[in-house]
């Protein structure tokens, strides 16, 4: 959906006459009437929501309005939880990639002389996908009980004040999000290292660059495609995730994200109109993010 | 009109592209009218009519189909429900029992675009919470039951027999109930015996409530002296708020949870916690002992059902309500029951069960006797406007909004 808005540049290549063979159209179709049905109608369906009006006779029920409002008041009333979503999917990010970064290096380039444990370091990135998400996340939960492990490794060495609550916490939602997203990081960033030609590093090195410069100037610019989709991969899901900052999980009141916002206003609420004007408004802003990010990192290629 | 082409390969190949240039303009027709097709598919929403029951097909047509929650009816061993399964030879029905419900809102949430319609939610009977019958009830979601085709329907004790969201029974009968009350682990912590024990400084953030509005506030409110069952005011509701928005901030309640709470006090997280009787019941009889106490508050404590109802859009009415009246036989109820953990709504059921279990039947919390009947308060109907508003509120809590 972000993506048509920043291919204008891929037009100039455009052969001058093409052949227009019906079979292409036919084999489009499916796809066409499976965008229409699933995707542009309810992304209608959802602005009409949002500008409804609540009946006033028939209470829980909306008409069709145009009543802008709704957006101003879920602002107003809903902009912490939408700051905090941004500030943990950014750190879950950054934490990502901190992490994801060497192992895909790792796996891509260190074990690459030994395709068999290479093939292993995979598996063991893609394993745990094999596991419910939500299996996953709530195994989180009791690690990080206030009598599991981690708590109790912590309090004996005095770390923690012992009974000090470990979920519901910033710490622990953030945690999960980099847990959770961490194999969106890795792939793209492997994919891109395992065709690495391993002779630049070499030439590198014979032009006197240390290792480290050789890294900032050669393998981490040649890499930066793989990072780019890797950051995008995990930030989008990760800014509207409910699961893991759901009260239910790692979350509690302080630590509400905007999924459990609009989860709540549609399932608990019945706020149509207000979850869909949320919806909409983090749509725009992954839209207008994604497309400044990638303008700037100038890579309209990945798209 | 047919003209031969000119000569010239520019102007030629001009007239080709203009050609197409037709195609594409009658293609881009074609999505305009495509992008029509989904506006007027989005805009679709259902219309508010007045509904009016579907036929009942019930003589050429032995199935029924019925949502329920998990775990809310007596199983064996290889998965079978031996009640159901004798319902089915008796009756010759073939019943499809859905576990389809784990969330009164989100079942809700699923079905309403079908109800408001007038439509078939898969569902012939469905068994939800008092208010959320009350809401399907007001909308007019649900088919009046016929009384004359259920005669142990008059099982139902006198207690549950006229609520105020559904006077005389005409709509819904009560298929399981429970209390809301203060679950505790005794080994971990000393007794609780009211609502403001939890809020003591050794249980500061190993405290638990329930995200269901009614049981948690309405358990605070008793204890503020306020009748939930009766007329009570905003400002009485809002007290009650206050105390909990007080004690979240505070973080002496750790977490606001569903279902989930349960967890909490098995990793003990939560040394006590506002929850629900079945539930700790349960809990026990998989730790072997009485790990966790739980109590109703002498200022009272919130009593709840589920209560079968019949969709507006079901065909099968008559066959469900066969299988409602053969739950109120007081034998099966029993025998339910006894599986179940809940409060049974069917006179009789309690003598049924002293010949299966004795023990089971002297569970007040199973059976609950009049002294233990006369402590716990159903919450009253809201109108949906006071619904709006304190689930508004008891909700901004929860966000932290």
């Amino acid at each position: 959906m972000a993506f048509t808005a920043f291919s204008g540049t891929a037009q100039a290549a455009e052969p001058a006459v093409r052949k227009r063979s019906p079979i292409a159209l036919l084999l489009l179709l499916p796809g066409m009437f499976y965008l229409i049905l699933f995707f542009v109608t309810p992304f209608f369906s959802l602005i009409i929501t949002s500008l409804q009006e609540p009946d006033p006779l028939r209470f829980g029920e909306f008409n069709n309005a145009f009543n802008w409002q709704n957006y101003v008041i879920v602002i107003e009333t809903y902009w912490e939880q939408g700051l905090r979503s941004i500030g943990f999917a950014a750190l879950a990010t950054l934490f990502a990639l901190l992490i994801g970064y060497p192992l895909a290096y790792f796996i891509a380039i260190t074990l690459r002389p030994f395709p068999l444990l290479q093939a292993l370091g995979l598996v063991l990135v893609i394993a745990p996908f094999f596991i419910s998400f939500l299996l996953r996340t709530l195994a989180w939960k009791q690690i990080f009980a206030t009598e599991g492990p981690v708590a109790g490794i912590l309090s004996s060495v005095g770390i923690l004040e012992p009974g000090t609550a470990i979920t519901g916490t910033a710490f622990s939602v953030v945690f999960g999000l980099t847990y959770n997203f961490i194999p969106f990081m890795v792939l793209p960033i492997y994919s891109i290292l395992a065709t690495f030609d391993l002779r630049l590093i070499e030439a590198g090195n014979d032009l006197y660059g240390s290792p480290a410069t050789t890294f900032r100037t050669v393998t981490l610019p040649l890499s930066a495609v793989g990072v780019i989709s890797g950051t995008l991969l995990t930030f989008i899901p990760a800014v509207g995730d409910y699961i893991n900052a759901s009260r239910d999980f790692l979350g509690s009141a302080d630590t509400t994200m905007i999924g459990n916002v609009i989860e709540a206003n549609f399932l608990v609420l019945s706020n149509f109109p207000a979850a869909a004007a949320l919806s909409l408004l983090l749509m725009a802003f992954i839209l207008v993010l994604v497309g400044f990010y990638v303008k700037r990192s100038g890579t309209e290629d990945l798209l | 009109m047919n003209r031969p082409l000119p000569e010239d390969p520019m102007i030629r190949s001009l007239i080709a592209q203009a050609k197409r240039a037709q195609v594409s303009r009658r293609a881009m027709l074609a999505g305009t009218g495509a992008g029509a097709t989904a506006l007027a598919l989005a805009a679709c929403a259902p219309a508010s009519t007045e509904l009016s029951p579907a036929e009942d097909n019930s003589a050429n047509d032995p199935n029924l189909n019925w949502a329920n929650w998990p775990l809310y009816i007596d199983e064996d061993d290889d998965g079978n429900y031996p009640t159901l399964v004798r319902f089915q030879e008796e009756s010759g029905i073939t019943v499809n029992y859905l576990i389809s419900v784990d969330d009164n809102n989100s079942y809700f949430a699923t079905v309403r675009d079908q109800l408001a319609l007038g439509q078939d939610i898969g569902a012939d009977t469905v068994c939800l919470t008092d208010w959320m019958v009350n809401r399907w009830i007001q909308l007019g979601y649900t088919q009046e039951l016929n009384k004359a085709n259920m005669p142990n329907a008059s099982n139902l004790i006198p207690s549950l027999q006229n609520p105020a969201f559904d006077p005389g029974r005409v709509h819904s009968l009560p298929w399981q109930g429970g209390f809301a009350g203060i679950a505790y682990n005794v080994e971990r912590t000393d007794e609780v015996r009211t609502v403001s024990d939890l809020w003591r400084p050794d249980l500061a953030g190993r405290v638990t409530v329930l995200s269901e509005m009614r049981d948690t506030i309405g358990l605070i409110m008793m204890e503020q002296g306020t009748r939930i069952d009766a007329d009570f005011t905003s400002d009485q509701f809002n007290a009650a708020l206050d105390v909990l928005r007080e004690q979240v901030e505070a973080g002496q309640i750790r977490n606001v949870r569903g279902n989930s709470y349960s967890e909490d006090l098995v990793n003990e997280d939560s040394l006590a916690a506002i929850g629900w009787s079945g539930d700790i019941t349960l809990l026990n009889l998989e730790a072997g002992y009485e790990k966790w106490k739980f109590i109703l508050p002498e200022t009272g404590a919130t009593l709840w059902n589920d209560n079968f109802m019949i969709p507006i859009g079901s065909t099968r009415k008559a066959n469900a309500e066969k299988l409602i009246d053969y739950y109120y036989n007081p034998e099966v109820a029993a025998e339910v029951a006894a599986w179940v953990n809940y409060v049974t709504p069917v006179n009789g059921a309690y003598d049924a069960a002293l010949t299966i279990d004795p023990e089971l039947a002297e569970n007040k919390l199973i059976f609950p006797d009049d002294a233990t009947l006369a402590g716990v308060q159903v919450f009253r109907g809201l109108s949906a406007q006071e619904e709006n508003e304190y689930q508004a509120a008891f909700q901004a809590i929860l966000l932290g909004a």
